[in-house]
């Protein structure tokens, strides 16, 4: 056991060293400066409380949508509808957010839980279709994602589309939709905290109760949980209506946190990177906060360095993200290290106990 | 015989998950000998074969093949060096013909097709060479065991095998197709072929082989000749201990039905009838066992009575209630327990740690969680007990089950079954491809919840353990019960394997139903 966690951290510390290692090479032959470029990239986002609450503001976003597919997947469920999830709870808490009046705080909540059904529903039909037709649920999601993705645009285009923004983009927000601001001269706001409490209740759920304890047995072994007359079938749904309903908040959250008005004319993305996060903090919400924290670090250092003078393209951040993912979802990296390391240890006890047993 | 043709030095083979496999082991086969390769379940045959055939990379140690030292970096280039592998579980494809089977990977060719009339000759020559009896022609999925193993044999003599490795060969065998198998290779030791092989079962080792190699816990005990050596002897080397082979049990007092199956019929997934009309009960305080030759219709049975399959004919009671249209889970409810056959797919699930393969079946007591949150504590307690009572080895229970050895994870899936006492249990061959100690450890609980008064229905290929264990049997042949006894002390094994054959079968075969 303790072995075996030893060994994660270093191979997931050795997966990072090793991306940044070739990003380093790339900076070095792309860029004019490359020593500018490396203090931006690892440093930029330190230098000024503005960077540094960039960091913080993306990894709000990137908490939700971790902990969303972590508990999609942990039933076992390669569901990819996280982005369309996150980026369809926007459109519906814009509409909220636009057509009823509320007072404050009352009319965020509403736009959220809103949302947040939503994303489970949406979440959810993936899985139901594998059940009850046999589709793939990768396959399924995936071509969700552009049907929620075409549905919205053409609820903003028709109904919300503001004619004087000059932009493809909704009416401006009511104040009594927006989230405030955390920290002065930053755009932190108090969606940080939505996020922290949704991964403690994520982390509680999973782990803590006897329904997180079947979805976690049955992602584990669908055949064992159906064995024992677990209803499989149930469980995996609870799931994914959970992990959907957190995409659904978490679109909520982004819009009210972030914008003036709805202006997403693409999938935003965070639904994706949700599943680099997700898999970097292996599936457990407790480590998602880090594994955001993480992501939103690099993705900030290296949209300053392609802003500075060192010339390099900001698609290098992307390359370095790709690298580090693929050596972390590696399972055989460094596999002959770890036969080698266990070998040594397993060859020592055999010596101290000496002899027969 | 002659020179060592084969020779293992110092292997050292530690899986990724840290289980040691095989330390220092030594070993070497003569040219011409039968040479058994000897050791408890667990004590690291099959690993070292697999080094031997390439399936696995030593971390140290040296093979010498014909007095030059080989690297063997997969089966391939086993094949290359005339080594043949006959494995447990056979490695064929089912809806090919014998003879494709034989050439397969190295089919005769007419240009670029394959040469099909050539296939048939070369296999049949290769047969008759060798005096199997055996349609080419015919496709494998039709044949029973004892031939599919012969197909295997025939696979690896057209590769030019001259050491054959059987992997526990008679582990599947009824006692008459395990005396062919024994004038088979008994043919093959003459025509100066080596032959390894891989068992448990003493009496065969006395029978057939030359030589002897005992493993232990990953380590060689010795070479020895087996005309000089008793089988307490082997037995003692092999686990350390003497093994008591006898369970004390008394007579059986049956009480009241438990389950009661009436006019059973199953299909399996093509549509083929595999239970054919069967009834029987079992009552309270008996093992009722299922024998026969695996195939035969037990799984199917099991799955029925346990839920995993619903479509049936017929019907089932259990307890009195016609279960139809019962979930598995209400079926557990009615205090059924199941050890499953396949113990990796159904027992467990290997990646999670062992307290939570424990507690599925009791999670949602009010003890264990209250509104819906794990009560960690009474968890922890009872999951202590369970690896106390059942003497899993493990560090803790918060250890992967996937780090356990067969046996022990056997434990974790009896333990779990069957800590509450049941009053229905079915087991699927429950100690199969485990260690001895850890067999008799299982068999002595279920005599104890017999006696309890518990009904238990077990199904098991191991004849030893069906005498053993059951106070009556039922004998299951392509579907059909081909004889029953209610009292399996009259029976010898000889008569069970005609039964378990079909060479015999019961006309009237009464008193299985009970109204």
């Amino acid at each position: 056991m303790n072995k075996n966690a030893k060994f994660e951290i270093l191979r997931t510390s050795m997966a990072i060293f090793i991306a940044i290692g070739i990003s380093l090479v790339l900076i070095i032959l792309v860029s004019d400066a490359p020593l500018v470029a490396l203090r931006d990239l690892f440093f930029g986002p330190l230098t000024s409380l503005r960077r540094f609450g960039n960091v913080i503001e993306l990894t709000i976003p990137l908490i939700i949508t971790g902990l969303a597919v972590s508990l999609i997947f942990s039933s076992g469920q390669i569901n990819l509808s996280t982005e369309g999830a996150f980026f369809f709870g926007g459109i519906v808490a814009m509409m909220v957010a636009l057509a009823i009046p509320m007072p404050s705080y009352i009319h965020f909540f509403a736009a959220m839980i809103l949302a947040g059904i939503t994303g489970a529903i949406v979440v959810t039909i993936p899985a139901y279709l594998k059940e009850k037709t046999g589709s793939s649920e990768i396959v399924s999601s995936l071509m969700l994602n552009y049907i929620l993705f075409f549905l919205g645009s053409y609820i903003l285009y028709y109904y919300f589309k503001d004619p004087e923004a000059g932009i493809n983009a909704s009416y401006l927000f009511p104040d009594t939709f927006r989230l405030s601001v955390l920290v002065p001269g930053t755009k932190i706001h108090t969606g940080l905290f939505l996020s922290l409490i949704s991964v403690f209740l994520g982390y509680i759920f999973l782990f803590k109760t006897s329904t997180g304890y079947k979805i976690r047995m049955v992602g584990a072994n669908k055949m064992f949980s159906k064995y024992t007359g677990m209803k499989v079938f149930k469980i995996t749904l609870l799931s994914q209506i959970v992990g959907g309903f957190i995409a659904g908040v978490g679109g909520a959250i982004q819009l009210a946190g972030m914008y003036k008005r709805f202006n997403w004319v693409a999938l935003p993305g965070y639904g994706w990177d949700g599943i680099i996060v997700s898999t970097l903090a292996k599936g457990n919400p407790l480590y998602v906060p880090f594994a955001a924290f993480f992501i939103a670090y690099i993705r900030t250092g290296a949209a300053i360095m392609s802003r500075g003078e060192s010339g390099v393209p900001p698609e290098l951040k992307a390359i370095t993200q790709g690298v580090i993912i693929i050596l972390i979802v590696a399972q055989q990296f460094l596999a002959k290290y770890k036969n080698k390391m266990i070998y040594k240890e397993s060859k020592l006890e055999i010596e101290k106990a000496g002899g027969d047993q | 015989m002659g020179k060592d043709i084969l020779k293992m030095e110092d292997i050292y083979l530690i899986y990724p998950n840290g289980i040691v496999a095989n330390q220092n082991v030594n070993f070497s086969l003569k040219k011409g000998e039968i040479h058994a390769l000897l050791g408890e379940n667990g004590a690291g045959k099959s690993s070292l074969m697999k080094v031997l055939f390439g399936l696995e990379q030593p971390q140290e140690g040296k093979i010498i093949l014909k007095g030059e030292e080989v690297k063997i970096t997969s089966p391939s280039v086993a094949i290359e060096h005339s080594l043949g592998m006959v494995h447990q579980h056979f490695k064929l494809v089912p809806s090919f013909t014998v003879a494709e089977n034989i050439v397969l990977g190295v089919e005769p060719k007419k240009r670029i097709f394959m040469d099909m009339d050539k296939a048939k000759e070369l296999s049949l020559n290769i047969a008759k060479e060798n005096d199997f009896h055996i349609d080419v022609e015919e496709r494998i999925e039709n044949l029973p065991v004892g031939i599919k193993q012969k197909v295997e044999k025939l696979k690896a003599l057209y590769r030019g095998a001259e050491i054959f490795i059987l992997d526990e060969p008679t582990a599947v065998l009824t006692p008459q197709e395990t005396e062919e198998l024994f004038n088979q290779l008994t043919l093959l030791k003459e025509k100066r072929h080596t032959i390894l092989f891989i068992s448990h079962k003493l009496d065969e080792i006395k029978a057939i082989c030359d030589r002897c190699t005992i493993l232990r816990h990953g380590k060689t005990m010795g070479t020895y000749e087996t005309k000089d050596i008793t089988k307490e002897e082997i037995s003692r080397l092999m686990v350390g201990r003497d093994v008591v082979l006898e369970i004390d049990k008394t007579k059986a007092e049956p009480k009241e039905l438990v389950l009661n199956v009436k006019n059973l019929r199953v299909k399996n997934y093509l549509s083929k009838e595999v239970v054919k009309n069967i009834s029987f009960g079992l009552r309270a305080g008996e093992i009722l066992g299922i024998a026969g030759v695996e195939g035969n219709g037990q799984s199917e049975i099991v799955e029925v009575i346990t839920g995993l399959n619903k479509t049936y004919g017929g019907d089932i009671f259990i307890k009195n209630k016609d279960i139809k249209k019962f979930s598995i889970k209400n079926i557990r409810d009615l205090d059924l327990a199941h050890i499953p056959e396949d113990r990796m797919t159904y027992g467990v699930a290997s990646d999670m740690d062992i307290n939570s393969n424990l507690i599925p079946n009791i999670v949602d007591d009010e003890k264990y969680s209250k509104r819906g949150i794990i009560n960690k504590g009474a968890i922890q307690e009872i999951t202590e007990h369970m690896i106390e009572d059942f003497l899993v080895k493990c560090n803790s229970g918060a250890q992967k089950v996937q780090m356990l050895s067969g046996g022990n994870i056997q434990k974790v899936v009896v333990a779990r079954e069957i800590y509450n006492k049941p009053k229905i249990i079915i087991a699927n061959q429950p100690t199969r491809g485990i260690d001895v100690g850890a067999a008799q450890f299982i068999r002595e609980k279920l005599v104890e919840l017999r006696d309890g008064g518990s009904g238990i229905l077990l199904v098991s290929a191991d004849l030893n353990e069906v005498f053993e264990l059951c106070d009556s049997i039922i004998v299951m042949h392509r579907g059909e019960i081909a004889a029953y006894f209610d009292d399996i002390s009259k029976l010898t094994e000889n008569e069970l394997g005609k039964y378990m054959l079909g060479i015999e079968k019961q006309k009237d075969v009464g008193g299985v139903a009970y109204e």
